[in-house]
């Protein structure tokens, strides 16, 4: 029992990263239709310039806002140079659109900065736990979550009292439609992907501090997360995102430390044929959405 | 207020529109009537910039706006109801009018949020309601004050009248006369010919893209072989 409520903390710490990931790939999709597996690459950005400011002597609590900085900027960069030329493309031109940004970063970084991993170091406080009874909890995870519960709030807060917040939504409901109501589109999708990259940044201090290293190959494993997570919960879905990145986060946790022996390597693989058996019963995910419009 | 020149637009190599001039002057209650895919929506969506119109130009107030994207034209005071409505589901009641009204400062939105609410009592009892749940007549209402809350100069709708049940219909029709009265300028399509002349000031007729007659609401109904096959349709 108390195994298990340890693991549940630990997954939803690991959630909390999923669903912030999760929520930034679900936002796009809402404004844009764009499934973005460009995603990751704003943490290996984020990761780079951390490494340089390491390197500089900065510490973590200057580097932690920094790197969210940086993930805005990356993220309206990216939207500038390769997604705003192919807006209005087919479903699938996007997404090869996405592919092609992630191998693009990646291999600017093996022939600007080299292939090797550059490697930093993690707060000192990572590894630090305290007893709740006979739980042991680490302090990580509960940073982790109480960050999130804040960000989702505010989150939360700006689409549902901002004007930006509800031309982001209309739009994600129906493009064409509030674009009649004098919703500009620029305006609309720079802001959703401003808001994206403000949440990749956020799960990015908590990736980069876990990692303690970065590599022109780092923002893979983070995509694939938050775009599973994003299609775990029902894409277009912002709440089913957040609800598939805890979900993605508790079942890798459990599973790995409830699984015999040998299996227990196996983790990602009986994750899969998990999500494999959902979409099998589920195709749409835990949430679904009529189809979104889009641009 | 509101002039096509020769407007043209197509679908592929498909022209749904051709060589369409209409005018609407200030204060005028003008119908656009015609069979289905008679290119009527297009023409909305072509003037409205939803739609990039292959040749031709639309002038509106004086200027040509002719492939102004449609938040632009919105900005310069013409707005459009859309065919079937297509209100936000997913937003409440209120959130609906406030995106209707993005482009007014907050004050005065407030003001006009309380004016859509007497104007349309029927919402106001909905006001937190999610718009997913209205009925047909409820959303066509919402749709409508939606567009009103930019304030706009010219407002078009594209088949108010569609999918209501009669009664609905008749109240969509009195809401046309009520802000015609109102002094507002209106460019309405309707499949619902007959009912749609009695409440025009001037009316066109469209078939297969191209425009076939104009005249006063009174003088197209007299001519009811222009439109026979379609008179009264409520599809």
């Amino acid at each position: 029992m108390t195994e298990l409520i340890q693991n549940l903390i630990d997954g939803l710490g690991r959630g909390s990263i999923y669903a912030l990931l999760a929520l930034g790939v679900a936002v796009i999709f809402g404004v844009m239709h764009l499934l973005n597996f460009a995603h990751g690459e704003l943490i290996t950005v984020s990761g780079y310039v951390a490494y340089a400011m390491f390197n500089q002597g900065w510490s973590w609590y200057l580097v932690a806002p920094l790197i969210v900085v940086v993930a805005i900027i990356a993220s309206l960069l990216i939207e500038r140079v390769a997604f705003s030329l192919v807006r209005g493309a087919s479903d699938f031109t996007l997404v090869l659109t996405s592919f092609g940004v992630h191998f693009l970063v990646s291999a600017m970084f093996v022939m600007f900065v080299g292939a090797r991993v550059k490697t930093f170091s993690e707060p000192g406080w990572i590894a630090d736990t305290i007893a709740i009874g006979p739980i042991n909890v680490e302090v990580f995870d509960l940073v982790v979550i109480g960050v999130t519960i804040v960000t989702l709030l505010l989150t939360v807060a700006i689409l549902q009292k901002t004007m930006f917040g509800l031309a982001l939504r209309a739009a994600a409901a129906d493009f064409d439609t509030a674009r009649l109501m004098g919703i500009d589109s620029n305006r609309v999708i720079r802001g959703a992907f401003a808001l994206s990259g403000a949440l990749a940044g956020i799960a990015g201090i908590f990736w980069l501090m876990r990692a303690g290293n970065t590599a022109p190959s780092s923002g893979i494993d983070p995509m694939l997360k938050g775009v599973l997570a994003a299609l775990i919960g029902g894409l277009g879905s912002m709440r089913g995102a957040v609800l598939g990145g805890l979900a993605l986060g508790v079942a890798e946790v459990v599973l790995r430390s409830q699984l015999p022996g040998e299996a227990a390597a196996l983790t990602e693989g009986v994750v899969f044929a998990l999500i494999a058996l959902l979409f099998i019963f589920r195709p749409q995910g835990i949430i679904s959405v009529a189809t979104a419009e889009r641009v | 207020m509101l002039e096509t020149v020769g407007l043209t637009t197509t679908y592929g190599s498909i022209a749904a529109l051709r060589d369409v001039s209409l005018s609407v002057g200030e204060g005028e209650v003008v119908g656009l009537i015609g069979p289905n895919g008679a290119g009527k929506t297009t023409l909305l969506g072509s003037i409205a910039g939803l739609l990039q119109p292959v040749s031709g130009s639309v002038v509106f107030e004086g200027s040509d706006v002719t492939g102004n994207a449609p938040d632009k034209m919105l900005k310069a005071g013409l707005a459009l109801v859309p065919e079937h409505r297509r209100i936000f589901t997913d937003l409440t009641v209120v959130e609906n009018l406030k995106v209707g009204g993005i482009t007014v400062g907050a004050s005065e939105r407030a003001g006009l949020l309380e004016e859509m609410a007497d104007l349309f009592p029927v919402l106001r009892d909905k006001w937190e309601t999610s718009a997913g749940f209205l009925s047909g007549g409820e959303a066509q209402q919402l749709a409508i004050a939606r567009a009103l809350m930019s304030k706009p100069r010219l407002l078009m709708m594209d088949e108010p009248s569609l999918g209501l049940a009669p009664v609905l219909v008749d109240l969509v029709f009195e809401l046309i006369e009520s802000l015609r009265n109102q002094g507002r300028t209106l460019l309405v399509v309707e499949q619902n010919a007959t009912r749609m002349l009695e409440v025009s000031d001037r009316a066109y007729v469209l078939r297969s893209g191209e425009l076939v007659a104009e005249g006063t609401g009174a003088e197209l109904l007299e001519r009811s072989d222009l439109f026979d096959t379609f008179v009264g349709g409520t599809s």
